[in-house]
């Protein structure tokens, strides 16, 4: 017996869709964005609390006890991660997701004679495994489980290749026979394709590939609630699987590259002249109480945080030294490239997280203009993000990126631990122009010295 | 439901997803994603459904599974995105009233009245 008729269950679920949407919406603002997420996560609640009240339930104690299971491991998990590691949390969490897809969709195998409906179980089957199994490699990776480098063996492409054709025939067999040993055999090629679709990803390029995932793990839920005949599961995937292509999209465009050419591994075109080699051509070096100098009596200052940012852990530093110039009187901004950081907008996170004021965090659209009036631009841990070959060099492997126009600025002073070029391996003419400085060291390091500095002036 | 209705909203949910994720900054796209996560998390409807008509004790126990990843997937998800966004405050910096702990807290334990 259940305690809510049909009408009243779409009704509520419905509801929840809409929570959803305003979820999604709520993050048009950073002002917005967090009451957003409560909507988001009642809205959940409310659809589970549905469930519960309109179908026929047995095992509730079992099922009731598998989520305070479920809830009580992520939920400290998440309070305490450190923000450096979100996107291997948000991996994680992804794969899980796209895990219990598959195992829901496995389940429902023995449920239906439907073709149409096994084709959508094969679907959720396969797309979620993958998910599952790329999540768990992007994971391993981003914590460094395992290399970080792309890891390719001869084969690879027809291993791959050879894995899809055999999961498409088996998903065909699943959906004529409705045979469950066939729809196991699905799930472990579904595995198989997620772990060679991330293997040969580097390490710059797996937040793509997260967003990539959430993207399927979506989808695998849309298509599961096309199994269950549920409009929620239906809406709430699809809209996670638009959010998710999107975004994928908006990075692979802001890293001047496409998704095929990062899954596939091989940057498109060669490396111009120098490649991984560290040139010996001479630059300007220099002390950090020089650097302090030229921020200290500047008017205008745009820091450009990086990756090498993000890995040295350095947020907290840059972010009081924006504090010790802004209480000198400088105007101070932080001019952030969409694919700083370990995923997209990371680096929003981190700095907000040292609590640096939301406006002064300026996407890169907004702030390109305003170098041209920046006395210095402070390039902390970045390096393709910043180079002009992107656009004065049609050959080189990242043409067409956009980037922050740093060399507007009247002053460049770089942040590097070394000479060696980028993720992307091309020199960066920048460094050699007469107006750049480079101070030499660990980012986090380096930006101590420079503040000391700074407070001493 | 019959299979031109589910198209049909589908279909609409494809737009309206489109339409509201590009209008989110760039500044925001860590907890958009993250965000993102934690919605698709509701698959957890799906997997107490199939745990729910579970008899066969392997069912039961692959379904189980199941409740407990989707849990794990919405949970983590938007504690984390909201652990996140509470970071995001503007320029003048009093605290909030009710303090980070008790938010996270609330929202937890509502969560968790859900399932009740």
């Amino acid at each position: 017996m259940t305690l809510i008729d049909p009408v009243w269950t779409s009704l509520l679920y419905l509801a929840a869709a809409v929570c959803f949407i305003l979820a999604l919406k709520g993050l048009n603002s950073p002002r917005t964005a967090r009451r957003g997420n409560l909507v988001g996560a009642f809205g959940a609640a409310l659809a589970v609390a549905t469930v519960f009240l309109s179908v026929k339930m047995d095992n509730v104690p079992l099922i009731l006890g598998a989520m305070v299971v479920g809830s009580g491991v992520a939920a400290p998990v998440a309070r305490q991660v450190k923000m450096t590691q979100m996107p291997q949390l948000v991996a994680l969490f992804n794969g899980v997701g796209g895990g219990a897809a598959a195992l829901v969709a496995l389940l429902e195998l023995s449920h239906t004679e439907d073709h149409w409906v096994r084709v959508a179980i094969v679907f959720t089957l396969l797309v979620g495994a993958v998910s599952f199994a790329g999540s768990a490699i992007t994971f391993s990776k981003l914590q460094e489980l395992m290399t970080t480098r792309p890891v390719v063996f001869p084969g690879l492409p027809t291993l791959m290749g050879a894995v899809l054709l055999a999961a498409v025939g088996a998903a065909v067999a699943v959906v004529f026979s409705g045979s469950l040993a066939l729809a196991l055999v699905l799930l472990v090629l579904g595995l198989a394709a997620g772990v060679l679709l991330v293997l040969p990803v580097g390490g710059a390029d797996v937040p793509i590939v997260i967003s990539l995932l959430n993207a399927f793990t979506g989808l695998a839920v849309a298509a599961s609630g096309l199994v269950l005949g549920n409009v929620l599961l239906v809406v709430a995937g699809t809209l996670v699987g638009a959010s998710g292509t999107i975004l994928t999209r908006a990075m692979a465009a802001a890293m001047g590259r496409s998704v095929a050419g990062i899954l596939f591994g091989a940057f498109k075109g060669g490396s111009t002249a120098g490649s991984t080699a560290v040139s010996d051509r001479p630059v300007r070096s220099s002390s950090p109480e020089d650097v302090a100098v030229l921020l200290g009596y500047a008017q205008r200052v745009i820091i450009v945080p990086g990756y090498g940012l993000a890995v040295a852990q350095g947020q907290h530093t840059a972010a009081e030294l924006a504090l010790a110039l802004e209480a000198r009187g400088i105007d101070v901004d932080f001019a952030i490239h969409p694919v700083a950081g370990r995923m997209p907008g990371h680096m929003n996170v981190l700095l907000a997280e040292a609590n640096v004021p939301y406006e002064s965090l300026k996407e890169m659209g907004e702030i390109n203009s305003e170098f041209r009036t920046a006395d210095v631009a402070l390039v902390v841990g970045a390096n393709d993000v910043v180079n002009p070959a992107a656009k004065t060099t049609p050959g080189s492997p990242i043409y067409g990126m956009p980037i922050l126009e740093v060399a507007d600025a009247r002053q460049v002073v770089f942040l590097k631990r070394s000479m060696r070029p980028g993720f992307a391996g091309i020199e960066n003419e920048l460094m050699y122009e007469p107006q750049t400085t480079l101070l030499f060291g660990d980012a986090k390091e380096s930006l101590a010295k420079v503040l000391s500095a700074v407070k001493a002036l | 439901m019959d299979g031109i209705a589910l198209l049909t909203i589908t279909v609409l949910a494809v737009f309206v997803g489109f339409e509201v994720v590009s209008k989110v900054s760039s500044t925001l796209h860590t907890p958009l994603m993250s965000g993102a996560n934690a919605i698709h998390g509701i698959i957890l409807v799906g997997a107490i459904i199939v745990a729910g008509q579970a008899s066969d004790p392997w069912v039961l126990a692959v379904a189980l599974l199941a409740v407990v990843l989707a849990t794990a997937n919405l949970v983590g998800g938007f504690v984390v995105t909201d652990r996140m966004l509470e970071m995001f405050r503007g320029r003048k910096r009093e605290a909030p009233p009710g303090g980070k702990p008790e938010a996270v807290e609330a929202k937890t334990s509502e969560s968790k009245e859900g399932t009740r």
